[in-house]
């Protein structure tokens, strides 16, 4: 049977539990996605929410349960998965472009572009992520923009050390240096020669980091200092709902945290089988 | 009785783009204090040969039928501790990269120490050290007190693969496989290398394996050799009759190929073409192809021929 | 030397230094190449031999651009080329092209072969797309690539049909000058022949000037009209591969000679246990480099450094007592 022609593909489903990491995923994508396709109600549209309906138990018609204003709790976390899946990967895309480059650039140059990135990359790595996120977003106040910037200053050095380590060995290997040799500008030699040989652990890097992000924004929108009320994300939804959970009404806090764990836990899966299949020394 | 039999040995991987027969039915023998040298192009299966030799064949890769009989038990038969065992212990192995056969963090006297008191428990530490110093002189690493707190960076290519030659001589084996001792070596290094396991063989009354792709380094260590062509031996014998008087067109070609200093010859003798891939041979003589002597007879692969005491697989030879 | 060999390169007393630490601290001067002087003279080819860690990889990699010489001077059509970067040398560096060690890293892998072959061109020419494929076309032929290995990718390739990519990448632009640093020596034996031969028939063909730097005296033989023979960064004999192989005079030669293995020589005695290993470029002595591994050496040899001299018609050896063992 050939499901797939391409190799990396069948070789990925050949290992189970990464298969069902991968289509857990892909289904909450498409929640995320389309919402509006799959959910009872908008849950924040005011006038499609009623009072009368407020912390119902899981039932026929809510089959979650609702919060305190009468909101459906699967359709708050479809939109909220939105909100988060969102959060994560614009987060995650910026911090690799920014550093990619800069780990590129400091390792092919060197000197002292390479002390002052490489510096700043360690100084912010002996803080803690969730330290230096919640100033900034205490400085700045709260909003889906602001949080992708803070989660992408925290994470870019990640990317930067791992690229700048891999060029290192490469900008030494021949055919580095015969593009050198040919007259090609450093710019050509860094981002078309170099940069295509080191993107696999890049990759890798930003199927784990994924998850890391998502659980960062769902952390700082639990401490109220995350996404606005107005867009509530998996961690907004959980935090709201922590608040009436010692009440009797568990569903609104439990339901959204156990779907914000299925997401890291299949993202985790996929950045797993990801890792084993482009791990050249893992690989016969 | 030989100490090695080689039996009809198959190996092969079992890979996504199909069985590759890296070793495919190979027999060979090596008597106490004999050296063999296996030859052939890279892709040809010797290492493999050398790694059944050792039960060094992991995943995709599996013994599928054959013998490999050492002093009269055959380990093809012995599970994974025994064989811990016999490896490096009764049977040793030298790799071609001296550069990653040694641990970069551990200093070589420990690293020389630890694989004694990991066979011998009953050694004591200052025994160990002792012994580690001897064998290191005796492989002629200069100032070998000194060298014993060296680490592997700090020493030269060929000085890193006289330290792993000492490692695998530890233990006093019956039965060393080197796999391309040399080839990460200069010209120079390389003699004193060759001549260094030529003499530990006699002196130790040791057995070699010797693994290379120059049949000119072979020629001038061995007393058996057999030449390896796409996963099957395709002729074995005496080194005298090997090198000087050569049957097998393959044999022919590669002693032909080799640069000569005392002729005045400008273009060398080459094989044309190359070694077919193990996914794709073709049917009959794997070698037709390279071979200005094929015609219709080589569709069907070769029979053995024993001829005057050696092993051959040619349509062509009579 | 006779009329008609035009100077095509000259290399006038290049040093490099490298600085190296030594410990956590301390720094100390590493001496890649001691005042290392040749020329090489159209359409013929120089051989450099010596084992690793003499410089001759160092002096190809000035040469071609990728070092920068610390002193003297590589005068290449009028110009001094020795402290330009390949890109500052412009439209010159399209005429100087190598063939690296390695064909295993010396192709990216990332790339196709044609993308490989064509990128030269479109650096350093106008040619448009059809003419650049027709050039590589052509010059596949010469290599011996066939044409529908153009869409793959290197690693499909074994060592030797890599070996003759690379080889078509350093013709692609018709150089003037070819370095080739020891472009066999990763290769399998048999494999060796059929690129040594290569080498020789493209020699013929292009009226090609090489620089062929190797550690194997052996292949020198096929290959050369020069040699010159290198150790710890400088040249201790340089003749014409006639004088040299009928007559090496520098001890060290001799001890090249005598190493290479031959089917119908047998493995030498304890003598070549003695042989001993080239010494750290760091610290080197006020003598003779070689002395501590000669067998002729006496206690004069550790006192002056010698010098180059000439022992016979365009024959140097750096080595006072020759002729007296």
């Amino acid at each position: 049977m050939k499901l797939f022609k391409n190799k990396i593909l069948i070789e990925y489903f050949e290992d189970k539990l990464a298969a069902a990491g991968l289509i857990v995923f892909l289904i909450l994508a498409i929640f995320a996605i389309a919402p509006s396709l799959f959910s009872y109600q908008n849950p924040y549209d005011l006038m499609q929410l009623y009072l009368e309906n407020s912390f119902q138990a899981p039932n026929a018609n809510f089959w979650l349960g609702t919060d305190e204003q009468g909101r459906d709790i699967f359709s708050a976390i479809m939109y909220g998965l939105r909100v988060s899946l969102y959060v994560g990967f614009a987060s995650t895309i910026l911090s690799v472009i920014i550093g990619f480059t800069l780990g590129l650039i400091s390792g092919y140059y060197g000197g002292w572009i390479d002390t002052i990135i490489m510096r700043i990359a360690d100084i912010q790595l002996s803080f803690p992520a969730i330290l230096i996120a919640l100033i900034i977003m205490a400085l700045w106040g709260a909003g889906v923009g602001k949080i992708i910037i803070a989660i992408t200053i925290v994470n870019w050095v990640y990317y930067a050390r791992t690229a700048r380590g891999v060029v290192l060995s490469e900008k030494e290997k021949d055919y580095a240096q015969s593009a050198k040799a040919l007259g090609m500008s450093n710019f050509s030699i860094i981002f078309k020669e170099i940069m295509p040989n080191t993107t696999a652990p890049i990759i890798v890097i930003a199927t784990v980091r994924i998850a890391v992000a998502i659980i960062l924004e769902a952390t700082l929108s639990f401490l109220g200092l995350g996404v606005p009320i107005t867009e509530p994300s998996l961690g907004s939804l959980i935090s709201n709902g922590y608040q009436v959970l010692f009440s009797g009404y568990w569903w609104t806090s439990v339901f959204p945290g156990i779907v914000l764990m299925i997401l890291i836990i299949s993202i985790n899966l996929i950045g797993d089988r990801t890792r084993d299949i482009m791990n050249p020394r893992l690989k016969r | 009785m030989a100490l090695l039999e080689v039996n009809n040995l198959h190996t092969h991987f079992f890979t996504r783009n199909g069985i590759i027969k890296a070793v495919d039915g190979i027999s060979f023998s090596i008597e106490k204090g004999e050296i063999l040298g296996i030859v052939g192009e890279s892709g040809a299966g010797k290492s493999i040969t050398g790694f059944s030799m050792l039960g060094l064949i992991d995943q995709p890769g599996k013994i599928v039928s054959g013998e490999i009989i050492f002093n009269g038990v055959d380990l093809v038969k012995k599970s994974e501790k025994e064989l811990q065992k016999i490896r490096g212990n009764e049977i040793a192995m030298i790799f071609q990269d001296p550069q990653t056969s040694l641990n970069p963090v551990i200093s070589i006297g420990d690293q020389l120490m630890e694989a004694i008191l990991y066979h011998n428990k009953k050694a004591s530490k200052k025994d160990a050290y002792n012994a580690s110093v001897d064998i290191l002189k005796l492989v002629g690493l200069p100032a070998a007190e000194k060298r014993m707190k060296s680490y592997p960076h700090q020493l030269s290519g060929g000085m890193k693969q006289r330290v792993v030659i000492a490692m695998a001589l530890l233990n006093n084996p019956k039965l060393l496989v080197a796999d391309e001792p040399t080839t990460a070596l200069d010209v120079t290094i390389q003699a004193q290398i060759l001549y260094l396991m030529k003499k530990l063989s006699k002196d130790f009354d040791s057995s070699l394996i010797l693994i290379t792709h120059d049949i000119a380094v072979v020629s001038q260590l061995c007393d058996k050799i057999a030449v390896m062509y796409a996963g099957r031996i395709v002729e074995y014998g005496k080194k005298e009759d090997i090198i000087f008087n050569p049957k097998h067109p393959y044999t022919k070609g590669l002693i032909e190929c080799l640069p000569k200093l005392n002729d005045d010859k400008e273009r060398l003798y080459q094989i044309p073409g190359i070694m077919p891939s193990l996914l794709s041979l073709p049917e009959g003589c794997y070698f037709k192809d390279r071979c200005e002597f094929a015609d219709k007879e080589c569709d069907v692969y070769p029979d053995q021929q024993d001829i005057e005491g050696r092993r051959i697989f040619c349509h062509k030879v009579k | 030397m006779s009329q008609s060999e035009v100077k095509l390169l000259e290399v006038k007393n290049v040093e490099k230094i490298f600085s190296v630490k030594v410990g956590t601290f301390e720094k100390k001067d590493l001496h890649a190449l001691n005042k290392v002087s040749f020329d090489i003279f159209k359409g013929k080819t120089l051989s450099l031999v010596g084992e690793s860690g003499c410089g001759k990889t160092t002096i190809g990699k000035v040469i071609l651009g990728l070092y920068k010489a610390t002193n003297g001077s590589v005068m290449f059509q009028d110009k001094d080329i020795a402290q330009l970067s390949p890109i500052k040398r412009g439209s010159i560096q399209s005429d100087v092209q190598m063939i690296f060690q390695d064909p295993y890293s010396s192709l990216n892998p990332r790339k196709k072969i044609k993308i490989i072959l064509e990128q030269p061109l479109k650096i350093h020419t106008k040619m448009n797309k059809k003419e650049r494929l027709e050039t590589i076309l052509s010059l596949c032929d010469d290599v011996g690539i066939d044409h529908t290995y153009l869409e793959r990718y290197p690693h499909q390739f074994s060592g030797g049909q890599r070996q003759r990519i690379a080889i078509a990448r350093a013709m692609v632009l018709k150089p003037k000058l070819i370095l080739a640093d020891e472009p066999i020596s990763a290769l399998d034996v048999s494999i060796q022949a059929q690129i040594l031969n290569l080498m020789m028939d493209l020699r013929e063909k292009y009226k090609m000037t090489m620089l062929f730097i190797t550690h194997d005296i052996s292949v020198v033989k096929h290959l050369s009209d020069y040699v010159a023979v290198m150790y710890l960064g400088e040249i201790v004999e340089y003749a014409s591969k006639k004088d040299l192989f009928k007559s090496p005079q520098h001890p060290y030669t001799k001890m090249l000679f005598s190493t290479v293995p031959d089917i119908h020589t047998p493995l030498m005695t304890d003598s070549v246990l003695k042989t001993g290993e080239i010494q750290s470029p760091i610290d080197l002595p006020t003598g003779c480099f070689f002395a501590n591994r000669c067998p002729y050496k006496d206690s004069s040899c550790d006192d002056k450094h010698p010098d180059l001299i000439s022992i016979g018609d365009n024959h140097l050896a750096r080595c006072p007592k020759i002729g007296q063992f």
